[in-house]
């Protein structure tokens, strides 16, 4: 029945926890307008039929309605319209309140794309991923004018503002690809400014989470971009300091002088280390540059070859920060001696 | 429909004593019927113009709630005397049009022309008090929005105090200007003795616009000025 | 022989030649100079109608590219063009003015027994006030253009560098003139009725026409100044709706949809009047509820006021604020609910003749329910989420703007066409031209509804694919609906220059102005009647051969 009058009504699928009660609603009200337009201009043609007009000299009595008919024309369509009033509202009500567990997502939307931001991590251009069947809600404001996010799959739409925050939320109950549109003008690019809102499977959504968490970048959408990844007004220590953490580079490199898998990068800037080839160089930025991209080229004496490269993994602008970052880990103490070896004993 | 005055047996309504010609249109029954109608027609227009400021004061309403220490500070440096003489001279200005109008009435017509003088001129005063107003501002630089340059006001939102201080003073004084030019026509007609104890109902009309004018003002003075 | 209101024949010797108004003075000049109303109304009819083919062409325009899903014979800039230019045109040119400045010009003197509207020269005045703001806004859209929408939302509108400021500056003018035309109107209504005229039995037309002109007055000077603040932002910068200045964008909206929504009440109010008359005078029946009807007029009017909100309910507002003007939307819909089950009710034991002018209101009927319930519908909140900017609310609007008052419109020219230029036009090519213009009307929007409802937003230059089905349909259906209008151009022009001529009351109406010859004398009436029965009373039989008054 929902499937008959959706595809009936040319309604896209219901892909989100309220489309179908709002769906049920609007079967109700557009049935009801479709057989009340057709009714009255039947009727309208029917009594043609029956009081054609039979002569000229044909005359016609005064009617007035009674007072029962009177109020029969006011309170019908009052209740109806009311009760409709009544249902739309408490969902509208519903559609405004997130449930305090939802997810939150930033959005920001300028001419003529959409950006994603979640609070403890990734961002994205365009493309928004959630799990299936967890309330998310959206945060959204606008760089200049004003757009609107709409998802006909949803039945979500929001007008989104400058200057202010406007919040939306749903959740979404099918795994599958969904269009975001922009459904207020905005200019010349209005009908080109469409996203993309990607619904995974719990399991699926964890693991993509996670996977950008640890730092191994995906080549596809989800991927912070070397300009997303820095905020315009932080440090580029800062900046090199976070690049550390999701790239892993402290799994091996310690910051506080103690010993691991890598030299330890507490007063490394300026030190003088031996290489396993028995040269010597002094770690400046441009040895730091060639660790990060070419690793095997000069190894530290007593460590192991086991670092990756990270060419084509990190862009220059995060190398700078990683490099700032190194340098600004300097301790009180002057140290001349070179980078004590691991721990452990290599096997061979 | 209320019985207009008719006139005596034989008279042509059309032809009042004392009343110009053409004055009366064909299409009424009688000059009562179209003062009413005339009366009535400018009381639904001076209607039109309260609702064209309404919208101005909504705008000040809702930024004064959002921004009120910079409205109130930014209101303090107001020319508190020069606004005040010219609520003055507006109020004066609404009297002596009320008097024009009550000379006319009573046949004095050059008492009548003198007061409508006096209203023209201190319609004149007002706009030029608030160009010296004006110019102080632009001095200041106290402008709206990206033009605001005024150090001594820096709180969030002052420079839209000054965007609605412009928008509805300038308003505001186009409104004056109009007034004044009705004004003039009417002192040329006054003059010319087209208004009398039979028919003042032109002067009338004048009169009420004036009044709105000058009421428009009183409430944008407190607005603006005073709070 | 002269007849006087209620029937009876007037013992007082009239000519039986006359100077019907259309030859009292034959020069430009004494047209462009005119304080007769009559002249005014015609001359407002043909300046709406050049309105509205122009309106019409820009449809077309948008229509055709709409064809393809990509881009297609123009680019994005100009496609936000001529949406904007469509609305603009089509709402302050014609949808306005029309029916008001048009008709109610021409008929509401005579309705109510008076010999011109209170205010003549300032009735000229609203013409030329409306074709000045009309040629500004003309030459802007010549010169560059604007591509805000007819809406104007800023920071868009503050921010585009179209060439807005012509247009604005035109449509603020041309507000003027529907203010001129409302004040007229009131003041003629309160103080130009025939002697025995009360209010209660004045024909519904003037009813209607009333509550329009409270509206007119109260809300465009509204309009007028969210025009002027928007004029000036967009020149001068100012940031009254620059939120990195502290402004408010939502506050341009509120003051936009304040006048814009009673607007469209100014626009359909009318329309209903008309269609009292027609549905009164082809059921030569009285109107069944005359009072409801006539309150109704009023309670639309007022109720209108209030409902603004509704096209907000997705801005970020409280669910406090669209649960308010969602409610207040519903009591609006009543008022017109009520008015169909009475015009339906005045059928009932009727005498019904199928003319040209009952097609159109049986149309009217259909359209206004469908229109009217699609937007009680849209006012049910948690649907407008989904339907908001998209071609649901396109195909509502145009339901009750074009459906509707084109349908009121179309069925007010071929009911007074004779009482205004004293000719017949051929009915039946008047009841092909309606049908396929209710045919193509149904088959152009109703494919709307449904792209609405898939999905489809509005001022969309380029689609996704799978909507492309639907706007070729919407198109083929405009081509019909085109084809109509221009049918009824053709006829109705041959019938002005070789039409029959008619005589005094070719339908056998008791509307008050056919009480007078067709097409009137400039003074309307040579003796004022007295009026001595309400409005659209049949019980006794009106002799249209005993109407014998020719014009030379």
């Amino acid at each position: 029945m929902n499937e008959f009058f959706r595809k009936l009504l040319f309604l896209p699928e219901q892909a989100s926890s309220f489309a179908a009660d709002v769906d049920h609603l609007h079967y109700f009200v557009m049935m009801t307008t479709v057989i009340m337009a057709a009714a009255v201009g039947l009727c309208a043609l029917l009594f043609f039929a029956i009081y054609r007009r039979k002569s000229e000299a044909q005359t016609t009595p005064h009617i007035e309605p009674t007072l029962m008919i009177e109020a029969a024309f006011v309170s019908v369509p009052l209740i109806l319209f009311l009760l409709w009033f009544a249902v739309g509202f408490r969902q509208f009500v519903e559609q405004d309140n997130p449930p305090a567990d939802a997810i939150d997502v930033y959005v920001m939307a300028k001419k003529w794309m959409w950006k994603f931001n979640y609070p403890d991590g990734p961002n994205a251009v365009n493309v928004l991923r959630v799990p299936a069947g967890k309330p998310v809600r959206l945060l959204m404001t606008s760089q200049d004018v004003i757009h609107s996010f709409f998802v006909p799959e949803f039945r979500v739409k929001k007008d989104v503002n400058p200057g202010r925050y406007t919040q939306t939320w749903f959740t979404a109950t099918i795994p599958g690809k969904y269009q975001i549109l922009c459904s207020q003008y905005c200019g010349a690019g209005h009908s080109i400014m469409r996203g993309e809102v990607i619904v995974m499977p719990p399991a699926e959504y964890e693991a993509w989470l996670a996977n950008l968490k640890r730092g191994i970048p995906n080549t596809q959408d989800g991927t912070p971009t070397p300009i997303e990844n820095v905020a315009a007004n932080t440090s580029l220590v800062e900046q090199g300091k976070r690049i550390a953490v999701e790239q892993g580079c402290v799994k091996c490199h310690t910051v506080n002088g103690e010993r691991h898998i890598g030299p330890s990068w507490l007063d490394m800037y300026g030190r003088h280390e031996k290489m396993k080839t028995g040269e010597m160089i002094t770690v400046d930025e441009g040895y730091m540059t060639e660790s990060i991209m070419d690793p095997a080229a000069k190894i530290v004496d007593g460590f192991d070859n086991v670092m990756p490269s990270f060419q084509n993994k990190l862009a220059g602008p995060e190398i700078a920060a990683l490099v700032e970052y190194m340098k600004s880990l300097q301790s009180d103490t002057v140290r001349n001696t070179p980078s004590e070896a691991p721990l452990y004993a290599p096997v061979h | 429909m209320s019985s207009a005055a008719t006139p005596a047996a034989g008279h042509d309504p059309h032809e009042l004593d004392g009343v110009p010609e053409g004055i009366l249109a064909h299409h009424y029954s009688s000059l009562a019927a179209q003062n009413e109608a005339v009366r009535l027609g400018m009381w639904l227009f001076l209607a039109t113009e309260i609702l064209l400021f309404a919208g101005l004061f909504a705008g000040y309403a809702i930024y004064r709630f959002q921004f009120p220490e910079a409205f109130a500070e930014a209101s303090r440096h107001l020319d508190l005397s020069l606004g005040t003489l010219n609520t003055f001279v507006l109020i004066t200005s609404s009297f002596t049009v009320a008097m024009a109008i009550h000379f006319a009435r009573t046949d004095r017509k050059n008492l009548a022309v003198a007061c409508l003088i006096f209203t023209i001129a201190c319609a004149l005063g007002f706009l030029g008090i608030k160009s010296i107003e004006y110019m102080h501002k632009f001095q200041e630089g106290a402008l709206p929005g990206p033009y605001y340059a005024f150090k001594e006001v820096t709180a969030p939102g002052a420079p839209m105090y000054f965007t609605i201080y412009f928008l509805t003073t300038g308003l505001h004084a186009v409104h004056v200007i109009i007034g004044m030019s009705v004004l003039i026509v009417l002192t040329f007609k006054t003059a010319n003795g087209r208004f009398s104890s039979k028919y003042y109902t032109g002067l009338e009309l004048g009169g009420l616009y004036w009044h709105l004018v000058d009421l428009v003002w009183i409430f944008l003075f407190p607005l603006l000025y005073l709070i | 022989m002269l007849q006087s209101i209620d029937g009876s024949p007037q013992t007082l010797a009239a000519p039986a030649e006359y100077t019907p108004y259309l030859k009292d003075g034959t020069t430009v000049m004494s047209w462009l100079n005119t304080r007769d109303h009559k002249r005014v109304g015609v001359m407002f009819l043909v300046l709406v109608t050049l309105g509205f083919f122009l309106g019409g062409i820009f449809a077309l325009a948008i229509r055709i590219k709409l064809l393809q899903p990509g881009p297609f014979l123009y680019d994005a800039m100009t496609y936000n063009r001529l949406f904007t230019l469509h609305g603009i045109v089509m709402i302050f040119f014609f949808m306005i003015p029309a029916i008001p400045s048009g008709f109610g010009n021409f008929v509401l003197p005579l309705m109510i027994g008076a010999r011109d509207v209170a205010f003549p020269r300032l009735n000229l005045a609203s013409m030329y006030v409306y074709l000045l703001g009309a040629s500004l806004a003309l030459w802007g859209m010549i010169h560059g253009g604007v591509d805000t929408g007819w809406t104007f939302y800023t920071p868009y509108s503050s921010t585009t560098t179209t060439n807005a400021f012509p247009v604005i500056l035109g449509l603020f003018i041309i507000g003027f003139s529907s203010i001129m035309t409302g004040l007229n109107f009131i003041v003629t209504v309160h103080t130009l009725r025939a002697p025995g005229m009360t209010w209660m039995r004045m024909p519904l037309f003037v009813w209607a026409v009333y509550g329009t002109s409270i509206i007119q007055v109260l809300a465009t000077p509204v309009l007028g100044l969210a025009l002027c603040v928007v004029g000036v932002e967009n020149t001068l910068h100012f940031g009254l709706f620059d939120p990195t200045r502290g402004g408010d964008p939502l506050l341009f909206q509120h003051l936009f949809w304040f006048y814009s929504h009673p607007a469209v009440y100014i626009m359909v109010l009318p329309a209903m009047g008309v269609m009292s008359e027609v549905i009164c005078a082809f059921s030569r029946k009285n109107a069944f509820g005359y009072n409801m009807i006539a309150y109704s007029s009023l309670g639309i009017a007022f109720v209108g006021f209030f409902a603004w909100g509704h096209h907000m309910f997705v801005t970020g507002q409280s669910s406090v604020n669209a649960g308010i003007f969602g409610v207040i939307s519903m009591l609006v819909g009543v008022f017109t609910a009520i008015k169909v089950f009475n015009w339906v009710g005045t059928l009932y034991r009727g005498s019904i003749s199928f003319n040209t002018p009952f097609l159109y209101a049986c149309g009217f009927l259909y359209f206004v329910v469908f229109g009217g319930m699609t937007g009680i519908a849209l006012a049910t909140v948690s649907l407008d989420v989904h339907w908001h900017d998209t071609y649901f609310v396109i195909a509502h609007f145009h339901f009750v703007m074009v459906g509707a008052v084109i349908m009121g419109f179309l069925a007010g020219l071929h009911y007074w066409f004779p009482k205004m230029f004293g000719r017949t036009y051929h009915d039946g090519w008047g009841l092909v031209a309606g049908s396929l213009i209710i045919l193509g009307f149904n088959a152009t929007f109703i494919p709307q509804f449904l792209l609405g409802n898939a999905g489809m937003p509005r001022r969309y230059y380029e689609y996704p694919d799978q909507f492309q089905a639907l706007n070729v349909a919407s198109t083929a259906g405009a081509t019909l609906l085109a084809f109509g209008l221009l049918i009824i151009l053709v006829y109705l022009v041959v019938a002005l220059v070789s039409g029959k001529r008619c005589e005094q009351n070719p339908w056998g109406s008791k509307g008050f102005e056919w009480m007078t010859q067709s097409p009137p004398s400039t003074h309307n009436f040579d003796v004022i009647p007295t009026i001595t029965t309400g409005p659209h009373d049949y019980r006794t039989h009106t002799h249209s051969a005993a109407f014998g008054v020719h014009h030379v």
